[in-house]
């Protein structure tokens, strides 16, 4: 095992049914070192923590930890906590109704009777040695979400772990919580604790950690120190595309040239959601293909959902044709012409019961109203349509979506859209989980329906279907708008430094 | 700092359960003060208050198993059907079958236990909703009483009647009869069963990992999953323990009104939910205390009290204000607990 | 061989289509209570031309009874369904509903005399009010449910316990008779009509059901909220106000169930009217096939499921159960029921059900 290491993972392999999720990736981690975990989706990064954590069994590889001599299979999340390995999750995973000492302490002694003194003084112990705002008596709930996970961390501290999980910590913090714990993650660094950060935020990457590994598409790119990774260096390396290289693969693009062609059809101005983006100004014109860019987690979904009215909108306003709209749940979106083809499509998309064909004309059927059901001739006939012309893989239109397999679900949810004739048509991930050959075919449909005057926001992990298809890009870093592309600054390169940032103190 | 400043971070930092336990303590006392300066002189007497004592002990223990329950997040409306079935079985035993005493209770405690094994293994490791697998088990334990024995019939026995009317007497509380005669306050053997469970569970619950388990349990079953708690073992044992107490307490029922009869315990369940939601208990699991039911019940209790010296037909009457205070009080818990979270998010 | 095997398949197929039909659970049900009384005693189906003691000819006999009481039971199953499919919940409240809706109607009949000689409204005017109340009943249910978000078993637990009272204050804890015999008609027989009029009633109620099903999209609307209320939502639909629509419906059935019910004595008995019969009609939706926990419904099979319940209940009472042993039994199927439709119980039985396929395979090729 290498010097000073804590946590070594050797040439982990890790399949499911046709997806091989990990091949080969080492990772390691030193004592005494904050490393940040960093890849897109489907990157293999949370495979890599579930394997580590005991909740998926790896197929090949090794896992060593110090103060182990052979190596150590892990079956459980108990037995990965007695290994010394703890982890804190993104949803508070403590008992609201439990007092701060309790919740640190409770599920891990097998003894008969509750020592509350005891109990309560070691918990202040702790949390003053941690300098944690919290008393032990003190209800969980009564604490603020970054305190509450501060004693999630205290309590896996405690544990005497040697290795500390942190799942996107941050995603639910504000800006003097998200220092807070900063705070308390040097003073465990200091103790000799490692730490692995998995984040999205760019910013705080550099501000906080050491070391940043990287993953893409199951495979390892590199384990770097911060020093030696310049922001755009590790944007390119998440993204997989080198640097020079000077992809401007343009297709034949029509262009719409109605009369109309340059006027704003909606606009934006100051929308804020209670999905805690910052407020943001947006418009696009008829017939213009646009893209919101940058990494996961960056925000761009929350932009489209206050659009369409899918979080609740707090503030700012929303326009159609220069006139301000009311727009307070998908309903009046969809009224004014506008259609959200949502992220996730097995939580936010499919009927899992319904069949393909209730599932094509469930919204067009909600916009023509209760009392006017589609006859069965004339839903089949929607559905044939389609069908065929997204060339959706289906026994039957009775059969039920959930039978379907991923990339069929989402050409049907695609479908429903299409249908319901829209003015403003929004696709977040379209293409997740679609063959090649069809994702190029949605991305010439894109094109057809912009010219004939659609207007189409495009959201894709892959910036060079974005490139392709879009005449406008706006770029997103942790939570707001940071910049807008179009014409001649649409490169590879150009979204990649966007999304990186500006030079700051702290990187050379 | 101020005084109202002080205030208020007591009721910040005060814990959810603490803070309705407040209320349920309050709003006795102001009910039976409010009996007293209403209803007159009646209220005043010990014996009153020992009264309301000794016709709830089977409600007080039943109540107490339904919070065990509900802290865990689940809920058993089976108890009074329970409660109907064993006083029929132990009516039956010890009459038509000459049975002793001794044995009467352990088939009480049999039939309790038994309801509580099968409704928690069902809920705790099939995954079954508690609410319809106890609703089933309210229907079958009424039905199998009809089965037991169709006619109701008081008990005979002569030991069971003893204990039946064993007067316990109260040193110092007494009143002065009409005759002028002192007459001492007394209380019923179940009472004391009664105040033993709710000491028991309430120490059980306070001082053992595993009573500090149920409320985890009933916080957040996932968190506690992840904590390390054996979700299922936890659900499982507070609906075994719901199901004993619905046999310690159906006993006691037994030992109060002396007979058998398929009507008995008509709605106790409802009333024991009432009685743990009144003292604290909320439906959502996590929140509640023992000595907040022990009030509840005695609040219920006095309610009926006041309607039926009202003069008011008490079978309907009470079943509606009994409905009325439980939506007021669920009401008031969700108000007040979110206004907690209010001046948590503004300070 | 080969033509043989390739036989087999396509008849074992048959069957697992059939089976794989909802519908099939509910008429295996009554097969096998039919089968089962057709054995024990077949004099169980004999029916009797005889007269009432207006004159009127009248059918009767165990098959009249099911058509008859099934008929209430069948109403009430139209409105759990619906219920059940958008919430994922049941409402326990349907019989102090049917006793509060079934009082209202006395009371306007009546007015304030206990045992007037003469109808005081007309019979229909009395039904259009029960609606009204019953349907406000069934709004406070839903509000519950749907803008409180409790638990909708739990939340109709109030007015399970209240309701009876509410039912007895309306009259004044009076029981009111009525004599006029206009009004037995609805619960009784038309004269002239020897099948049970409840039948013609729930004939008529699935017969709207059904066009209602058929010309709105009511059935789409709550199963995609049953199935998935946060893609139904942003699909622009309003799961809270279709989950309250439901209650609000199933106290409309509660009405006409209530009506029926007082017809049959033309008075009331408050704390036995519709006793258990929650029970029934959770079973009926169950019976039919339809997941408890919510989703995709089957109308026809919960009205099948509905005279299925019936008929058991009859076949017991044949065999001198008790009434009020009944639930004792029915709850043990209900038990049943759930069970084998948990998750871990179907995975364990189609491992069972491959394993047993994989022997067959086995066999026919050795």
């Amino acid at each position: 095992m290498k010097d000073k290491a804590v946590l070594e993972m050797k040439n982990i392999h890790k399949s499911f049914p046709g997806v091989h999720a990990l091949q080969g990736v080492d990772f390691t981690l030193c004592e005494g070192e904050i490393h940040a975990l960093m890849g897109e989706n489907g990157a293999g990064k949370s495979t890599l923590i579930k394997v580590l954590t005991g909740v998926y069994n790896k197929e090949e590889g090794q896992i060593f930890i110090k103060g182990k001599e052979k190596t150590v299979s892990i079956h459980s999340p108990q037995e990965a906590q007695k290994l010394g390995i703890s982890t804190v999750y993104q949803e508070i995973t403590l008992c609201p109704n439990l007092s701060v000492a309790e919740n640190m302490y409770i599920g891990r002694s097998d003894g008969l009777y509750q020592n509350w003194k005891k109990m309560n003084a070691d918990a202040d112990q702790i949390l003053k040695a941690l300098d944690i705002p919290a008393k032990a008596t003190q209800q969980l709930a009564s604490c603020s979400i970054a305190v509450q996970q501060m004693v999630a961390i205290a309590r896996a501290v405690d544990m005497d772990c040697k290795v500390l999980i942190l799942d996107e910590p941050t995603s639910s913090l504000d800006e003097q919580e998200v220092e807070k714990l900063f705070k308390l993650m040097r003073e465990l660094r200091a103790k000799g604790v490692g730490i692995i950060f998995v984040t999205h935020f760019l910013d705080q990457v550099y501000e906080v950690c050491d070391k940043i590994t990287v993953l893409r598409d199951g495979k390892l790119v590199g384990e770097y120190e911060i020093k030696d990774l310049p922001r755009v260096k590790l944007v390119s390396k998440m993204l997989g595309k080198d640097l020079d290289d000077m992809s401007d693969i343009k297709g034949e693009q029509s262009v719409y040239s109605g009369k109309d062609a340059n006027e704003r059809i909606f606009e934006t101005e100051g929308l804020v959601s209670n999905a805690g983006i910052k407020p943001f100004d947006f418009y696009i014109k008829k017939g213009e293909v646009n893209g919101f860019t940058g990494l996961l987690g960056s925000g761009r979904s929350e932009c489209v959902r206050a659009i369409f009215g899918a979080d609740r909108v707090i503030g700012g306003t929303v326009k159609k044709n220069g006139k301000v709209i009311k727009i307070t749940k998908p309903l009046d979106a969809m009224k004014n012409g506008i259609a959200y083809l949502p992220e996730d499509r097995k939580i936010d998309g499919i009927v899992g019961d319904l069949s393909v064909r209730e599932n094509i004309i469930l919204a067009l059927q909600v916009l023509r109203g209760f009392f006017r059901p589609f006859s069965k001739a004339q839903a089949n006939k929607f559905a044939e349509e389609y069908i065929k012309l997204l060339g959706i893989k289906t026994a039957s239109a009775d059969t039920p979506i959930k039978s379907l397999s991923g990339g069929n679900q989402q050409k049907v949810i695609l479908a429903r859209w299409l249908l319901t004739n829209p003015e403003y048509l929004i696709l977040d991930e379209p293409t997740r989980g679609i063959d090649v050959g069809t994702k190029i075919d949605i991305q010439k449909l894109v094109l057809k329906l912009a010219s004939e005057g659609m207007s189409i926001t495009f959201i894709s992990s892959e910036t060079d279907e974005m490139l392709r298809t879009c005449s406008r890009l706006i770029v997103m870093r942790d939570r707001k708008v940071v910049g807008e592309l179009s014409g001649e600054d649409l490169t590879q390169n150009k979204i990649m430094s966007t999304i990186a940032g500006g030079e700051k103190d702290h990187e050379q | 700092m101020p005084f109202g400043k002080k205030v208020q971070n007591k009721f910040k930092n005060i814990t959810d359960t603490n803070l309705l336990l407040m209320i349920t303590i309050v709003v006795f006392f102001a009910m039976y003060i409010g009996a007293i300066l209403f209803q007159g002189k009646g209220f005043l007497k010990p014996q009153t208050f020992f009264n309301i004592l000794n016709a709830n002990a089977s409600l007080i223990i039943l109540s107490c198993g339904m919070s065990l329950v509900m802290i865990t997040g689940g809920i058993d409306i089976s108890v009074g059907g329970v409660t109907a079935l064993v006083s029929m079985c132990c009516a039956v035993y010890l009459d038509f079958h000459g049975g002793s005493l001794f044995v009467a209770i352990l088939i009480a405690l049999a039939i309790g236990l038994a309801f509580g094994l099968v409704q928690g293994f069902l809920v705790a490791y099939l995954d079954i909703q508690p609410f319809i697998v106890t609703l089933a088990g309210m229907f079958f334990a009424r039905g199998m009483t009809t089965i037991v024995n169709t006619t109701p019939f008081n008990v005979a026995n002569e030991s069971f009647v003893a204990l039946k009317d064993t007067r316990i007497y109260v040193p110092g509380f007494g009143s002065v009869n009409k005759l002028g005669k002192y007459v001492p306050a007394y209380i019923e053997v179940g009472v004391v069963v009664a105040l033993l469970t709710v000491i028991i569970l309430f120490c059980v619950l306070r001082w053992t990992s595993q009573g500090r388990k149920f409320y985890a349990v009933g916080g957040n079953s996932q968190s506690a999953l992840m904590l390390g708690i054996n979700v299922r073992k936890t659900k499982f044992l507070s609906h075994l323990i719901c199901g004993l107490l619905a046999g310690i307490g159906g006993f006691v029922y037994f030992m109060h009104v002396g007979s058998g009869s398929a009507s008995h315990a008509s709605g106790m369940e409802m009333n024991a939910i009432a009685s743990s939601i009144i003292g604290g208990t909320m439906l959502t699991g996590g929140v509640g205390n023992i000595i907040g039911t022990f009030f509840g019940v005695l609040s219920l209790s006095t309610i009926q009290n006041i309607v039926s010296s009202a003069g008011l037909d008490q079978a309907w009457w009470t079943g509606i204000t009994i409905a009325a205070m439980l939506c007021l009080f669920l009401v008031v818990q969700s108000v007040v607990i979110a206004r907690k979270k209010k001046t948590l998010k503004n300070s | 061989m080969n033509s043989k095997s390739v036989k087999s398949v396509n008849i074992s197929t048959f069957f697992l289509k059939i089976f794989r039909c909802q519908i099939f659970i509910p008429i295996a049900a009554l097969l096998l209570l039919a089968l089962f009384n057709l054995i024990v005693d077949p004099s169980f189906y004999k029916i009797t031309l005889g007269y009432n003691s207006a004159g009127d000819p009248v059918l009767s006999g165990n098959l009249m009874t099911i058509l008859d009481y099934g008929s209430e039971l069948a109403i009430l199953a139209i409105g759990m369904t619906l219920v059940t499919a958008a919430s994922g919940g049941q409402d326990i409240s349907v019989g102090a509903g049917i006793a509060i809706a079934g009082s209202v109607v006395l009371r306007v009949l009546c007015g304030t005399n206990s045992r007037p000689d003469t109808l005081q409204a007309p019979i229909i005017v009395a039904f259009l009010i029960s609606c009204v109340v019953a349907m406000l009943f069934g709004a406070f249910n839903g509000a519950l449910v749907a803008y409180f978000k409790i638990q909708p078993m739990v939340a109709t637990l109030i007015l399970f316990t209240a309701g009876r009272s509410i039912a007895a204050w309306i009259n004044n804890n009076e029981l009111p008779i009525i004599s006029d015999p206009t009004f037995k008609y609805f619960g009784g027989f038309i004269p002239g009509v020897p099948i049970p009029t409840p039948f013609f009633i729930a004939v008529i109620c699935m017969i709207i059901m059904a066009l209602v099903l058929k010309f709105t999209n009511l059935g789409l609307y709550t199963q995609a909220v049953g199935i998935n209320e946060s893609s139904s939502r942003l699909n622009g639909l309003n799961p809270a106000f279709i989950k309250f629509i439901t209650f609000v419906i199933l106290g409309l059935c509660v009405a006409v169930a209530g009506l029926i019910k007082v017809s049959r004595l033309s008075s009331i008995n408050y704390s036995v009217i519709a006793k258990d019969i929650e029970m029934d009609a959770i079973l009926a939706v169950a019976l039919g096939g339809n997941s408890l926990s919510g989703g995709k419904f089957n109308m026809t099979a919960s009205i099948l499921g509905a005279y299925v319940i019936q008929f058991l209940t009859t076949t017991l009472y044949k065999f001198n159960v008790q009434s009020d042993a009944l639930s004792a039994y029915k709850a043990v199927v209900v038990i049943v029921l759930v069970v084998l439709s948990t998750p871990v119980v179907r995975e364990y039985l189609s491992s069972l059900g491959k394993k047993l396929k994989n022997k067959g395979n086995v066999k026919e090729v050795g």
